[in-house]
């Protein structure tokens, strides 16, 4: 289709952007799919580590990393998926089905302001989560909040890149909220395996299987959270993976996204 | 009668080779002109070769089948579509070169699509308000309209109507020159199509000039101060829809039944009478003036009464068949483009 609506000199005016920040948190506070998935999961999840016995063992014995303080940044991974994943393209998927991108393209702002607005309300929802998740650990069962506070922003935030692209990805080239959320969903799976939801000793015994999940943009992302929760900074590796990952994601949404 | 009618057509006229040799007074009033404009989807052509120019305060219809290229043709108009050749000014600007600018002073409702179930008409309103430099109140407008009732109702649970006339509010919060109406009234009950039309006719005396784009004739013919109408992406006739009604041997029809039989020719040779027929026992005479008069003074001279007598005007609906070939209903509400 020859829409151009991302062309042209689109007036970043700042009350419009303001006013589709808010409109769009109040969307996301009204159906609150992404509150649930960023929100609700962690505080759920935290509260099996607690209760469950079985989170407090040493992953090996020669490594003084609990089950517990590994998965907090499993967790921050989860969450973090969830949110980009689901949270963040379905609604572009629907406001785009809904032909409300193409009505916003013939008002004098961009439509590109909406997906701004979008990034905006989740990155908010992705921080609270964060906050909730160190926080909550820390207070409840005694994960020492991340020591190596630079190194563990830096990881975060490219993580938070690397998956809010991807997750741009998706609203790119799903045809509709169904095939977003299937999208999603299938994508979830693969990422997780290798950030270690469901091994995760990967994460900290050296093996073929823990060089590729450090190659995946979680796996990466799980591996410079925890390093730096442990006092140590990131390897210039893992964030170089994230880093390559957001350029990549990033590319492709610009590429491939469709304004109807 | 054609010939009232004409003389407006020539005036405004679809033939752009006229343009240079316009007043500058006449510039200032006209507000959109489209010249030889052409678009086609791949191998498909929606547009072939469409001009016209609308004045300013003009309700401006454009008519035709689905498919007829009215939407691709109005698309271009607020800048949604690059036309592939031809040229298209909105207030003077080039929608393509001044987006901006144009996007400021035309207010458009698209045929398809909604709002998010959750946001209230009054947060859209506001929404849709801070997109523009000098909004117009949205309090006001809301009363306009008649949905300041509504205005802290999810949009979800709006009426057709409602949402209508919110759409239409939201093409008109920016206070736009020229307002884009696609489809406006497609989906509502008589009633609610009836107050609509009412609205626009409210919303021109403000001053904005508006471009409807529709498919029913009713609506065209009650609220257009002129009609394009186009068929298979070209523009067949542009005139008042009373003009267009009588083209082409449009005109009146009266049927009657003869209070006793006569020579056909005594009507025939009548000069308002073009043409008569029997459908039974009835006698259907069609032909332009004072037919009824005339028809029925001459009878009289036989020592006839004409009685049950109906008398039809020329519609909308004739002309359209007459002019594209094919009648006017469509069950495709899908296939617009």
């Amino acid at each position: 289709m020859s829409v151009n609506a991302a062309t042209g000199p689109a007036r970043p005016s700042r009350s419009a952007l303001r006013a589709l920040i808010i409109s769009e948190g109040k969307l996301a506070w009204r159906e609150p799919v992404g509150l649930v998935l960023g929100v609700g999961v962690p505080v759920i999840l935290l509260v099996i580590f607690g209760i469950s016995s079985g989170f407090q063992k040493r992953i090996v014995s020669t490594n003084p990393t609990t089950y517990r303080t590994l998965y907090v940044p499993i967790l921050m991974g989860l969450v973090l998926v969830l949110i980009a994943l689901i949270s963040l393209p379905i609604p572009i998927v629907v406001q785009r089905e809904r032909k409300f991108l193409r009505r916003l393209s013939t008002t004098p702002i961009a439509p590109l302001w909406l997906l701004a607005a979008q990034v905006a309300v989740n990155l908010v929802l992705a921080l609270v989560a964060m906050v909730l998740i160190v926080a909550g650990s820390a207070a409840f069962f005694g994960v020492h909040a991340p020591s190596q506070v630079p190194g563990f922003i830096l990881a975060a935030l490219l993580a938070t890149a690397c998956l809010f692209a991807l997750g741009l990805v998706i609203a790119a080239v799903a045809p509709s909220e169904r095939a977003a959320g299937a999208i999603g969903s299938a994508l979830l799976f693969p990422l997780m395996f290798f950030a270690g939801l469901w091994q995760p000793s990967q994460a900290v015994t050296p093996s073929a299987m823990h060089t590729i999940s450090n190659l995946t943009p979680l796996g990466a992302a799980v591996h410079a959270m925890l390093r730096s929760m442990q006092g140590t900074f990131p390897t210039i590796g893992s964030l170089a993976v994230m880093a390559a990952w957001v350029a990549v994601f990033g590319i492709a949404a610009v590429r491939l996204f469709r304004w109807e | 009668m054609l010939r009232a009618t004409a003389n407006p057509v020539d005036r405004r006229g679809v033939a752009t080779g006229g343009l240079p040799t316009r007043t500058a007074a006449e510039r200032a009033h006209r507000v959109v002109e489209v010249a030889s404009l052409r678009k086609a989807y791949g191998t498909t052509v929606a547009v072939e070769d469409v001009s016209f120019a609308i004045d300013e305060g003009e309700i401006f219809g454009i008519l035709g089948p689905n498919g007829a290229g009215k939407t691709t043709t109005v698309e271009c108009l607020s800048g949604l579509r690059v036309p592939d050749s031809g040229t298209v000014r909105v207030l003077g600007l080039d929608p393509q070169h001044s987006r901006h600018a144009v996007r400021e002073s035309v207010g458009v409702q698209l045929q398809e699509g909604s709002m998010p179930p959750k946001l209230t008409v009054r947060e859209l309103l506001d929404l849709f308000a801070s997109f523009y430099t000098d909004p117009l109140d949205a309090g006001e407008l809301l009363a306009l309209l008649g949905l300041t009732a509504k205005r802290d109702d999810y949009y979800k649970g709006l009426s057709g109507g409602q949402k209508q006339r919110l759409s239409i509010a939201l093409a008109l919060i920016g206070d736009p020159k020229v307002a884009i109406l696609d489809e406006l009234t497609t989906g509502l009950d008589p009633l609610a199509r009836r107050e609509t039309w009412s609205l626009i006719e409210g919303v021109r005396d403000r001053g904005v000039t508006i471009v409807l784009v529709t498919h029913f004739m009713d609506e065209a013919e009650r609220l257009c101060d002129r009609i394009a109408l186009i068929d298979s992406g070209r523009v067949i006739a542009i005139d008042t829809p009373a003009g267009l009604a009588e083209r082409e041997g449009g005109g009146n029809h009266m049927r009657f039944h003869p209070s006793r039989p006569f020579d056909d020719a005594l009507l025939t040779a009548l000069p308002e009478v073009d043409r008569l027929e029997h459908e039974g026992d009835r006698i259907v005479v069609s032909g332009n003036g004072d037919l009824l008069n005339a028809v029925i003074s001459a009878l009289a001279t036989a020592g006839t009464e004409a009685k049950d007598v109906q008398l039809e005007s020329a519609t909308l609906e004739d002309a359209f068949i007459r002019l594209t070939g094919h009648p006017s209903g469509n069950s495709d509400e899908g296939g617009e483009r």
